[in-house]
């Protein structure tokens, strides 16, 4: 089955080119350290889950691209067929001139509208290449205007075109100190929306990759491809082929539809973490051996600790004592530290993966009570080496600590909004101040719920 | 890509301006080996074809033909255009471009305002229209003036008024020239004060530059660099160039009226994380301000040249804890990266800074039309003309001391600590 990427904004595009890159790089890789059979049943799955084929013989990315701007598409375009290994579709993309002005509001109420028809013609031309679709993978931005707005927009668009198929957001969540003014404004409207029409929601920080780019991958001046790359390696750990069950004997064919239902037991609960051990440059990797013990060691701190990357991790962060169940007031430092899980995937991909053990992953003290660890703890596997690591293990997590992140940016965004700044560049196309009022609700309630999570404590 | 117009008016405007395209072409030139008509080319210029005369027609694609500044020249003396137009630079502009007069404006902003504004209208908004008409996607007006003389100031916001009115989407940018408190003009405060309501209600942004800034900065580079190529037109241009591409000023502008914004051109003199510490810093500000004791409201770094996103994030947070910014935009950075260096620098950095440091020209120019105008001096040049009156004087001091008010209470925020707003409670 196919995922039809739809990369939205100047973010959304770069990411998505690095994306099919690191995918079609994965295919040729002659490190896959399996057999030949093996390798030539994961280059199939993985041809039919991205590419389409065409009489060049070059493989065709199911993508589609859109954007307000024409400057990055272009070069997007170009790129990609200069690799020689795969490229673009063409006719695929649908750009404008002016942009969105990092405007929410002119993104969705003002493009989105106005476009609507002709990228969903476009969308549904790519559904129609795949013998079966598997479901829609949107890559963008919150802070800007057209990632942010308009990828609203066609979310929603694309639920109300195929109601039955998994639409997985990819959201960049913008540098904490700021890189565009009204981006928490960006950000929460689009959290708000994205929690009506997605399924889930796959988030990355730049931040986060930031961090990885300096301290793991040893660059010293960072640029947004680096981020790109990283984000890129991520992704393609998670979702090239993999065997999704014990004793499978072909690749999973339903990779979105595989995740939603590990993933997300419940609608009001769709934020996922990604996290991928080992990461380095490329140089350090031939240098490097790893062992599964200790990879799945650190991963596993990584979750309950909430650490991105694997150096600096907090290893004093427990979970509580079974019997003990999280107080919600006695200790709140003790109940803000540890990252409780609803639900985890782990993905492993290269040599012995078969003897892996896992069972601290399936402590039910990482766990909400809501699920039993059988229920929520699901793992894919792959003898396949990915991207010349040896050993690779992801992580897909539904936990607490993503709200936590989103309550930073709500909390901003309503002190912005009380002093009511900028927010006549948003009444200026059309989304008022109740429509404001309804996005921080939305999410205010996501906050809260009706989950198993100990309420956050807000405070500044 | 989107286009940009320059309307540049008086004497003092169409300086600049010229200084403005010389550059812009040099940038082009640098950069753009094959002579290609692309589309950062298309954001300043048309491409015409002038062999078959007749023809006006713009061509979009392919070579370079002949470029033709994306402008509006105006001035009520002949003699600054003229000049121009015997230059260097005369084939970039052709004679559909210009509005000129003959005898000036008499450095009174009444003349250029009300009586060559009501004269000329109709030829401005036809040639507007033109300019217009030849944009595939119109972004923005870039008016240059000065505020103290006749022209700029008077004709300059009258142009303003017809933007808004005729073009009401396009965004209106004013670089802003304001008088020195030693000003020859003995009534540049009139012409200043008389000026600023009008931007205050017509203008989207506002850069103002004082020459007492540029003159200390080029003497600085003159210390620096013993060659003296770098002259004041040249920052105000690279200005100009580099605030032409941040499309996306339009969050530097939280209320209608704090439009001012201060800019900061730094060019690569000096090392990388020195030019981010050198924007910041009073010495460099394009007005005499201090950026770093006042309250920002909001801030964009623009860089050129090689510099990563990785440079940008270490210094917003070296400098951050320095800053003050106001409680609800604790990060209100706007950032922006272009790998393309300007001409002759591997990297520059444009900081633009909606600050509450603005506040000392201001009141000071207050202070310097007060003591004209409590003796009613000059006034009868202003009042004789048809159509000005005593009250556009009171209305137009009144609207000043507003917006004085306005940043002395967003100053007062400074000090206080920050009350944030209670979030919403859900009820379960």
């Amino acid at each position: 089955m196919s995922i039809v990427t739809v990369q939205l904004g100047q973010c959304g595009n770069q990411i998505g080119y690095e994306v099919f890159n690191a995918i079609c790089n994965d295919f040729h890789s002659t490190h896959g350290l399996c057999s030949k059979k093996e390798n030539e049943s994961y280059q199939e799955a993985c041809k039919e889950r991205f590419f389409s084929e065409e009489k060049t013989g070059v493989p065709v990315a199911r993508a589609v691209l859109v954007d307000m701007e024409p400057k990055v598409i272009s070069q997007t375009l170009s790129i990609a067929a200069r690799s020689g290994h795969w490229r673009y579709d063409h006719q695929s993309h649908f750009c404008q001139k002016q942009g969105s002005g990092n405007n929410w509001a002119n993104g969705y109420s003002v493009h989105g509208p106005r476009y609507r028809d002709v990228i969903m013609n476009l969308v549904q031309k790519e559904a129609e290449k795949c013998d079966r679709l598997s479901g829609f993978f949107t890559v963008m931005s919150m802070a800007g205007g057209t990632g942010s707005g308009m990828g609203a927009f066609v979310t929603q668009c694309l639920r109300d075109a195929f109601p039955t198929s998994f639409i997985l957001n990819q959201v960049i969540w913008p540098y904490g100190t700021g890189e565009v003014i009204v981006q928490n404004y960006n950000s929460v409207l689009t959290l708000s929306h994205l929690y009506q029409s997605a399924d889930a929601l796959l988030v990355h920080e730049n931040d986060a990759i930031h961090k990885i780019c300096a301290q793991l991958m040893n660059i010293k001046k960072i640029s947004f491809r680096d981020v790109n790359q990283v984000i890129a390696h991520q992704l393609g750990s998670v979702f090239q082929p993999t065997y999704s069950s014990e004793g499978a004997s072909q690749y999973s064919r339903s990779p979105l539809g595989d995740l939603m239902e590990s993933l997300v037991p419940h609608p009001e609960f769709k934020m996922l973490g990604l996290r991928n051990i080992p990461q380095m440059s490329e140089n350090s990797l031939t240098y490097s051996t790893f062992t599964w013990p200790g990879l799945i060691k650190h991963l596993r701190q990584m979750l309950i600790a909430n650490a991105k990357m694997e150096e600096g991790i907090d290893w004093q962060v427990r979970p509580p004592l079974p019997g003990h169940p999280v107080p919600p007031k006695a200790s709140p430092n003790k109940a803000l530290h540890f990252n409780t899980s609803i639900a985890n995937l782990v993905v492993l991909r290269g040599k012995d993966v078969q003897s892996v053990d896992l069972g601290g992953f399936r402590d039910p003290a990482l766990y909400t009570s809501w699920l039993n660890p059988q229920e929520a703890f699901k793992i894919w596997k792959t003898p396949r080496a990915f991207n010349k690591y040896e050993k690779s293990a992801s992580l897909v997590s539904n936990s607490q600590f993503l709200l936590k992140l989103m309550d930073n940016i709500v909390g901003k965004a309503w002190n912005m909004f009380a002093s009511k700044a900028y927010v006549h560049q948003y009444t200026k196309f059309g989304i008022e101040e109740e429509d404001f009022l309804d996005c921080f609700t939305t999410l205010e309630q996501a906050q809260t719920g009706v989950g198993p999570f100990v309420p956050l404590k807000m405070s500044y | 890509m989107t286009q940009s117009v320059v309307v540049q008016v008086g004497q003092c405007g169409n300086q600049i301006g010229c200084r403005f395209w010389d550059l812009a072409l040099r940038e082009h030139a640098a950069v753009n080996k094959k002579g290609i008509y692309d589309e950062a080319l298309s954001s300043f210029f048309r491409n015409v074809d002038t062999r078959n005369g007749g023809g006006d027609a713009d061509i979009h694609k392919g070579k370079i033909f002949s470029l033709k500044a994306r402008a509006l020249l105006i001035d009520m003396e002949e003699g600054v255009v003229n000049e121009i137009l015997q230059g260097p630079l005369r084939d970039v502009f052709d004679s559909k471009q210009l509005i000129t007069d003959v005898s000036g404006s008499g450095n009174n902003w009444a003349v250029g305002h009300k009586l060559y504004g009501y004269q000329y209208r109709e030829h401005i908004v036809e040639k507007l229209r033109r300019t217009a008409e030849h944009c595939d996607c119109l972004q923005c007006f870039f008016v240059i003036h000065s505020m103290g003389g006749g022209t700029g100031s008077g004709l300059g916001t009258f142009v303003l008024n017809v933007l808004e009115d005729e073009f009401p989407e396009v965004y209106r940018f004013v670089t802003s020239v304001y008088p020195s408190g030693e000003d020859d003009v003995i009534t540049s405060p009139y012409n200043s004060v008389l000026a600023m309501k009008e931007l205050n209600e017509h203008a989207d942004c506002v850069l103002p530059i004082e020459n007492e800034s540029l003159f200390s900065i080029v003497s600085k580079i003159h210390q620096m660099t013993s060659s003296g190529k770098l002259g004041s037109t040249v920052k105000q241009n690279s200005l100009l160039t580099s605030s032409a591409g941040s499309i996306k000023t339009e969050q530097e502008k939280p209320f209608d009226a704090m439009n001012n914004i201060v800019a900061n051109l730094l060019l690569n003199l000096t090392r990388l994380d020195q030019m981010f510490s050198d924007a910041f810093s009073k010495d460099h500000q394009l007005i005499q301000a201090d950026p770093k004791h006042s309250l920002y409201l909001a801030c964009a770094l623009l860089v050129r040249g090689n510099v990563q996103v990785s440079d940008l994030r270490r210094n917003i947070e070296r400098l951050k804890p320095s800053l003050h910014f106001v409680s609800w935009n604790q990060e209100g950075w706007k950032t922006g990266l272009c790998s393309v260096p300007p001409v002759g620098h591997s990297h520059s950095l444009l900081a633009l800074a909606n600050n509450t440091c603005v506040k000392p020209t201001f009141t000071e120019l207050k202070d310097r039309f007060m003591k004209l105008y409590k003796k009613k001096a000059h006034l009868h040049h202003y009042l004789r003309v048809d159509g000005m009156e005593q009250s556009c004087f009171s209305e137009a001091i009144s609207s000043l001391s507003d917006l004085i008010e306005e940043y002395n209470q967003l100053d007062a925020t400074k000090s206080a600590p920050g009350t944030y707003p209670s979030r919403l409670k859900i009820a379960m």
